[in-house]
């Protein structure tokens, strides 16, 4: 049984241009929708308060929203969480938002109804959610630049920037998706995206790996053939390590209830952009920039080449 | 032919039983106890036996209890009698033994001798409160600066340099006054050997001659690292007090403290414990009640005292020179006053305490002593720019103005507090000891006990569920390759746990969440190799070729495809926090043990299966 035909020979590379097309149009909708609606960042980055609390029988929100008014909580948000007995209470930092604001808020609810049940409460500081989120952005650094040096010393430089754009693409269109769907920024997703950084790199490895191979191995052709080849013979292994993973994140989606939604979602949607890049983008990308048979043969290899183009005409 | 050498197999065998072993301890879940510990430490048999004894007069069940390190383990076979023991259990014991509701692995004991425990689970998943707290250096500094001054005061005194005044500004300088540059000079000669960690200069403001006093970088650092870790040992002996199972309190950076306290609810109690920076100090009162309402209401306060409100409405002056300050305090408990039956603290002083206390008492029976109760409060604050700014409360209030009728020694009475809860509350801060620096919870997560269980829940189902598709896939598409990718699947798994559990790692639900996407990538590595030996075999190789071809030159590409995976997990490591963290090193672990799995063990197994047929016609793959 095949997912994809053994003996394909797909032109990808030929379509590239198609690709790049898709690929800007993307970049585009993920540029605008962040530099104009931005990201709905969560409360570990912005600071403020989050309860969450149960109500078994089912929670009436609109007596929840006037208690909070009444309680003189105005900037107070409150929705349903995940299912009728949920309710999700968010204040924004205020002026004096500090540790208590989550104690009055809860006490003041506790106060209205007999039989809430505290879920979960959060406060963060403004001055720790700014820290937080200069780590996540530091932390994306040093991940890119670690797979731009690894990937550079084990393969190619070319490699290396193809490998990283794809990178970079596939983090800013999901990004982009995000900021598009409204979805909560928090650790967790941030999380994701790191995650992802190391999944959609693993998924253009394996391709880089078989081009490798082939410069080595196949003496004749023009490099977008070979590079063809490559991309062809790893397609199997690509659609069935992407359907296992995604797989897995579709079953954090379905059971992992509200908390790792935002990750699970992230993670599929990556996961399906990063294996559309692995094989265009960090490719293609490479290809264009000029990636020639030389770059990836070995010392002795390269020698002989250059002696049988010495001696050819 | 495929054969591994004898030591390749016993090692993937070795492996594999190690991995059971240490996973083993998680699949007994957890039964609930009651831990019993000492204040002062060292618990004892003999407290254990009587806790034992209480609970059988009682006719409550227990399982087992045991005394293992620094407190004994009573064990229950369900919640019920757990919550009706822990009353029984604290009131035969008294106050000196600190009761916690605990859960405590069931596993039994042979295996947690050997040292397999189960997975330690987050607060994420356990329930219970975290927070982050940032200890005021600022204060810290200024604190030291006090009692500086203070020292001073009394070295300038005991010189004869007679100075005006003496105090320390808000720029964290002191500032000494004298009536002459002369005593000036000469208190500066004397003072500099005696402070090594100040710098002394001297000025002239307002054309009159000062002493200027600021700390040295050194200074400073050694009171940050001593603020921060008397904090520590502070925020240690109050979470002892709560009675909390378990709890973590560790450093973060260089002036954060992290506090996890699984299973707390009552959240705010626990706050007001930890962040309270409650401290007492006795003054002796100065003048009459007239000269306190007429410097209340002038503004102008004698140089040698310090205008303060009571509790109970109205000014009151107190000299500036403390009698003895919280620190002293060795022991405090909490009462009924014997005369008037309102709530009272019984305070114990250490040695030098009760000698200061016994000189300045003695010295001034039938004057008037002040009790001080001084918090600090520190609330962060944003302005329009979006700019933090700090605002720091004191409150400094009298509770109680009493007459001395005798000489106090080591051990007296407060009285002149609100509420017997606030008695406690004192009496336990007193004992536990004073933070040296304010601090302000920077960051709280609380998880209710049935949000964890969920958690759990959602994500053991979701592990299950993606387990359970990626193997069916498997089996599907590869067959016999297929059941082999699936046991060095389930071998995975039972690996990572083992790791997490002999790390004693926090298991957090985005942990689980790096566990169930490993169940997805690991199969990426044998789906690498089963591809690869399918193509070789369509190249044309012998069965025995290819499956040796497929597992060698798919390795190359294994370990560079997970090095780069490898190093994103690092960086969350190295970067994330919490939970985070949890879901880095899950997945740090998952790469490892896929590679193991997905290589040795799967091949030792193919090899198993094939290895020995000389004359194999196909694979089913």
């Amino acid at each position: 049984m095949n997912v994809f035909p053994a003996d394909a020979r797909f032109d990808f590379f030929g379509k590239r241009y198609f690709a790049y097309a898709l690929s800007a149009a993307l970049l585009l909708v993920a540029v605008g929708s962040l530099a104009t609606k931005g990201l709905n960042l969560g409360l570990d980055f912005t600071g403020g308060v989050v309860i969450e609390l149960g109500y078994p029988g089912g929670a009436d929100i609109d007596a929840v929203r006037e208690t909070l008014d009444a309680q003189g909580f105005d900037q107070a948000v409150a929705q349903l969480f995940g299912s009728s007995e949920s309710v999700m209470i968010r204040l924004p930092p205020t002026d004096d938002s500090h540790g208590r604001l989550a104690d009055e808020l809860l006490i003041a609810m506790q106060s209205e109804t007999d039989d809430v049940e505290m879920r979960r409460v959060e406060y963060v500081g403004p001055a720790v959610g700014k820290e937080l989120f200069n780590a996540g952005g530091l932390a994306l650094l040093v991940v890119l630049a670690g797979i731009l040096v690894y990937v550079g010393f084990r393969f190619q430089v070319r490699l290396a920037g193809g490998a990283i754009l794809a990178l970079a693409h596939d983090l800013v269109v999901v990004l982009g998706i995000v900021s598009l769907l409204g979805l909560r920024f928090d650790l967790t997703v941030l999380a994701a995206f790191l995650a992802l950084a190391g999944y959609s790199i693993n998924d253009t490895i394996v391709v880089f790996d078989r081009i490798r191979e082939n410069f080595q191995k196949m003496r004749k052709g023009t490099e977008k053939e070979v590079m063809n080849a490559s991309v062809n013979q790893t397609m199997s292994r690509t659609v069935i390590t992407s359907g296992t993973t995604f797989l897995t994140a579709l079953a954090l989606f379905v059971f992992g209830g509200e908390a790792l939604y935002g990750f699970s979602l992230t993670l599929l949607l990556g996961i399906a952009i990063g294996t559309f890049s692995s094989i265009y983008v960090a490719s293609a990308v490479s290809l264009d920039m000029g990636l020639k048979r030389q770059d990836l043969l070995k010392i002795d290899d390269k020698e002989r080449l250059k002696q049988a183009e010495d001696s050819a005409p | 032919m495929n054969r591994y050498p004898l030591w390749k197999n016993l090692i993937v065998v070795v492996v594999v039983l190690v991995g059971l072993f240490y996973a083993l301890p998680n699949f007994f879940g957890e039964e609930p106890a009651l831990q019993i510990s000492k204040r002062d430490g060292g618990m004892e048999q003999a407290a254990l036996s009587e806790a034992q004894s209480a609970l059988r007069a009682a006719g409550i069940e227990y399982s087992r209890a045991d005394l293992q390190d620094d407190s004994g383990l009573i064990r229950f076979n369900s919640t019920d009698d757990q919550l009706e023991a822990v009353d029984v259990v604290r009131a035969a014991l008294g106050g000196d033994y600190p009761v916690a509701l605990n859960l405590a692995p069931a596993a039994p004991t042979w295996l947690t001798d050997l040292g397999a425990l189960p997975m330690y689970l987050g607060l994420d998943l356990r329930g219970g409160v975290h927070f982050l707290m940032q200890v005021d250096m600022g204060a810290a500094v200024n604190t030291a600066l006090d009692r500086r001054v203070d020292g001073m005061r009394a070295d300038l005194r005991g010189e004869r340099l007679r100075y005006v005044s003496a105090e320390v500004t808000d720029e964290q300088r002191i500032q000494v006054r004298f009536r002459d540059a002369e005593s000036r000079d000469q208190a500066i000669d004397q003072l500099t050997a005696d402070y090594e960690d100040l710098e002394f200069d001297s000025a002239e403001i307002d054309g009159e001659p000062y002493l200027t006093a600021t700390m040295t970088e050194e200074g400073v650092e050694t009171e940050r690292r001593a603020a921060l870790e008397q904090n520590i040992t502070t925020l240690r002996n109050r979470v002892n007090e709560l009675g909390v199972a378990e709890p973590l309190i560790q450093q973060q950076g260089d002036s954060r403290i992290v506090v996890e306290l699984p299973g707390i609810q009552d959240t705010v109690r626990a706050k007001e414990i930890l962040g309270a920076t409650a401290t007492l100090e006795f003054r002796l009162v100065h003048g009459s009640p007239a000269d306190w309402v007429d410097a209340d209401e002038s503004g102008s306060v004698p140089p040698q005292a310090r205008l303060y409100q009571r509790r109970d409405g109205g000014p009151v002056l107190l000299k500036r020179q403390v009698i003895v300050t919280g620190d002293r305090v060795t022991g405090a408990s909490s009462g009924f006053d014997q005369d008037s039956g309102s709530p009272a603290v019984f305070v114990n002083l250490d040695s030098q305490g009760a000698r200061r206390m016994a000189d300045i008492t003695g010295d001034n029976i039938g004057q008037q002593m002040g009790v001080v109760f001084i918090e600090n409060r520190i609330d962060t604050k944003v302005d329009e720019d979006g700019k933090l700014s700090e605002e720091k409360k004191l409150v400094e209030e009298v509770i109680n103005v009493a007459t001395i009728r005798d000489q106090l020694a080591n051990r007296f009475q407060i009285t002149g507090l609100d509420s017997s809860q606030e008695a406690r509350d004192l009496s336990l801060l007193l004992r536990a000891g004073a933070l040296r620096a304010p601090m302000d919870i920077v960051e709280e997560r609380t998880v209710g006990p049935s949000l964890g269980a969920e958690n759990i829940q959602a994500g053991v189902n979701a592990a299950i569920l993606g387990f359970v598709l990626v193997s069916i896939f498997m089996m599907i598409y590869y067959r016999v390759f297929g059941v082999i990718a699936v046991v060095a699947l389930v071998t995975n798994l039972i690996l990572i746990v083992a790791v997490l559990s002999m790390l004693q790692a926090t298991l957090t639900l985005p942990g689980i969440a790096g566990i169930v996407l490993t169940v997805g990538m690991a199969v990426d590595a044998n789906v690498l190799i089963f591809e690869r030996i399918r193509e070789e075999l369509r190249n044309g190789m012998t069965p025995h070729a290819a499956m040796k071809a497929g597992y060698e030159r798919a390795f190359g590409t294994i370990l560079d495809a997970n090095i780069t995976t490898l190093l994103a997990a690092l960086a969350l490591f190295a970067f994330g926090t919490g939970p985070v963290k949890g879901f880095a090193v899950t997945l740090s672990i998952g790469i490892l043990a896929s590679v193991f799995t997905a290589v040795m063990l799967s091949r030792a197994l193919a090899n198993l299966v094939y290895g020995r047929q000389a004359r194999l016609k196909g694979l089913s793959i």
